[in-house]
């Protein structure tokens, strides 16, 4: 975030400040009520055993790292971490490519581009429980229009979110079609910024497109590209819905996140194990700030350049 | 050749939006059509039932969701409005530490707020009820708030504000009758995105109110689905009510829209 401070705004005097903090003052309650609290509670979840009786009561025992142990044992822990990867990985790299074709596509104006550019938002805009539901029932093996499809093309149905093979799949489809607007909105705003000049000079010089693209887009959109995908990787680390209104991260742990994992110790069962979950959860967290934390450095350089 | 790039484009919107066009397609599907294979590809015997079905029994959720969302809207702007205009105008000292905060806060994931925030409900009786789940759903927004809106505000020339000092304003009277109406468009911004992510929230609603006797309109077609039900006509058509609010933002407020989604991820 970039702030420029004109110079010409007032010193900094004592009662400035009072009046600056007074306005601050909301927002910093907020942030240690509702978030720094939660956290803090979350942290003392993964390090306590807690039972629902003991929730109520306050008097679950200390346990130290005995949750974090029983995590990095537990035979769902590898799977899920490896799933989080690859569900990560492959979401960024579609979503990111077919955003930026698109966005090269609707970079020169036409008739009605402004619109259909429009359209391609609606993804993104809709609920989460929306999107999960309706292609849950696109892929559904029997009656699903997916596997509807194939067989008119001669391709055998595909048990989409019931086979080990193919949820985690499934769900990733799902999760790159969610995510394209977002890359090419952001990719599409950061294409205006180039000057038209650039790309005339490379004609002149006798570049065709896919020169063109490949030695000056691609190159200078080096610094949009860098944050968009950064920003969706910590948006993608989180994904939590769409897995588990799909599939919840079954069948037998095939589509189970970190994210989807930790949810289902916490609360997916009648029998919460709150100090695992929570344990999973601050993993999640560790993760999601290491690469939030790059991006803002990335963007902070940016910003400064 | 500019023709055939529309043509082009259509035909990739038509891709795109697909899965849409099948949720309102099976929304009007009759149930003993539902499993028929292969399915009609148009809603040929269409069918009110779904909807019949999403008058019968969502409403109390609709009505849920419009409080919560309203409720979040709110409490959003209370609290990010004069923290942004504090950050953009007022130069507090540690103002840059309390961004980079927002920026990290920005970024935790729900999943594991929502744990923390089961733990306190629970021991504070907040638990189940609607002003808890506007609170915990306006974390989604207030640190994004706070960021577009200073981002937005840095931008008010000195001058104005200058004047209205000259005039006896104070700092108070400052931001009520010159900043927040200046602001007017990056509030509806910001207003527009609370809204919509509280309306969609799953994972606050699924933790902290699943027990709760108002319940908004994500659990309601959760609990469509997952009480194996197969009416799928009655589920799509929930889906399709539920998608009006993002189908109203994008008519009304396309531009707001795009400018929420490149906000902080494009140097402007």
């Amino acid at each position: 975030m970039s702030m420029s401070r004109a110079t010409r705004t007032p010193a900094r005097t004592r009662s400035g400040q009072w009046a600056a903090w007074a306005f601050l003052a909301p927002v910093v309650l907020y942030l240690l009520i509702f978030y720094a609290y939660p956290l803090y509670r979350n942290v003392e979840l993964s390090l306590r055993n807690y039972t629902v009786r003991s929730f109520v009561q306050g008097d679950a025992p200390f346990a130290g790292f005995a949750n974090y142990a029983k995590v990095f044992a537990d035979a769902t822990f590898a799977p899920a971490l490896w799933h989080t990867i690859v569900f990560t990985v492959v979401s960024l790299a579609f979503q990111f490519t077919i955003g930026l074709a698109l966005a090269v596509f609707f970079s020169r104006n036409f008739r009605l581009s402004a619109t259909l550019r429009a359209l391609f938002l609606v993804p993104w805009l809709l609920p989460l429980i929306v999107s999960a539901s309706t292609w849950s029932w696109m892929l559904n093996s029997e009656s699903g229009v997916v596997n509807a499809a194939l067989s008119w093309v001669g391709a055998g149905p595909v048990n989409w979110l019931t086979s080990p093979d193919w949820s985690l799949w499934s769900v990733i489809i799902a999760n790159i079609w969610i995510g394209i607007p977002f890359n090419l909105v952001v990719l599409y705003s950061g294409l205006q910024a180039i000057p038209s000049a650039v790309y005339e000079a490379a004609a002149l010089d006798g570049a065709g497109p896919w020169q063109r693209f490949w030695r000056v887009t691609f190159p200078l959109l080096r610094p949009v590209s860098a944050i968009t995908l950064l920003l969706g990787l910590v948006y993608t680390l989180k994904v939590f819905d769409i897995i588990w209104i799909m599939t919840k991260g079954g069948p037998s742990d095939a589509s189970t996140t970190l994210a989807t994992w930790s949810y289902r110790l916490g609360f997916g069962n009648l029998l919460p194990s709150f100090g695992p979950g929570a344990a999973v959860g601050n993993l999640l967290i560790v993760m999601a700030l290491v690469f939030g934390l790059v991006y803002i450095r990335v963007q902070r350089r940016q910003a400064a350049a | 050749m500019r023709r055939l790039k529309t043509a082009a484009g259509l035909a990739l919107t038509a891709v795109m939006l697909f899965p849409v066009y099948w949720m309102v397609n099976v929304s009007f599907t009759r149930d003993q059509d539902m499993r028929k294979s292969p399915p009609y590809w148009f809603p040929v015997h269409g069918t009110l039932d779904g909807y019949r079905a999403v008058l019968e029994q969502q409403g109390p959720y609709l009505a849920t969701s419009l409080v919560v969302g309203l409720g979040t809207v709110a409490l959003t702007l209370v609290i990010a409005a004069p923290a942004a205009y504090s950050l953009a105008k007022l130069r507090p000292r540690g103002g840059g530490v309390l961004s980079f905060v927002l920026l990290i806060a920005q970024m935790i994931p729900g999943i594991i707020m929502a744990m923390g925030f089961y733990a306190i409900f629970l021991t504070t009786g907040v638990l189940n009820t609607v002003p808890g789940l506007i609170v915990a759903d306006s974390t989604l927004a207030v640190p994004f708030a706070v960021l577009i809106l200073t981002t937005f505000m840095s931008g008010i020339p000195e001058e104005l504000l200058q004047a209205a000092r000259v005039d006896g304003a104070g700092v108070m009277r400052t931001f009520v009758s010159i900043v927040l109406p200046v602001s007017r468009n990056s509030v509806i911004t910001v207003s527009l995105f609370a809204f919509l992510w509280a309306w969609s929230d799953f994972v606050f609603a699924s933790t902290l109110d699943q027990g709760g006797a108002h319940q908004p309109i994500t659990l309601g077609i959760y609990h469509y689905i997952g009480n194996n039900n197969q009416e799928w006509n009655a589920i799509m058509a929930t889906a399709v009510v539920a998608s009006i609010p993002a189908t109203v933002l994008l008519i009304v407020a396309q531009r707001y829209v795009a400018a929420g989604v490149t906000a902080g991820a494009v140097k402007d």
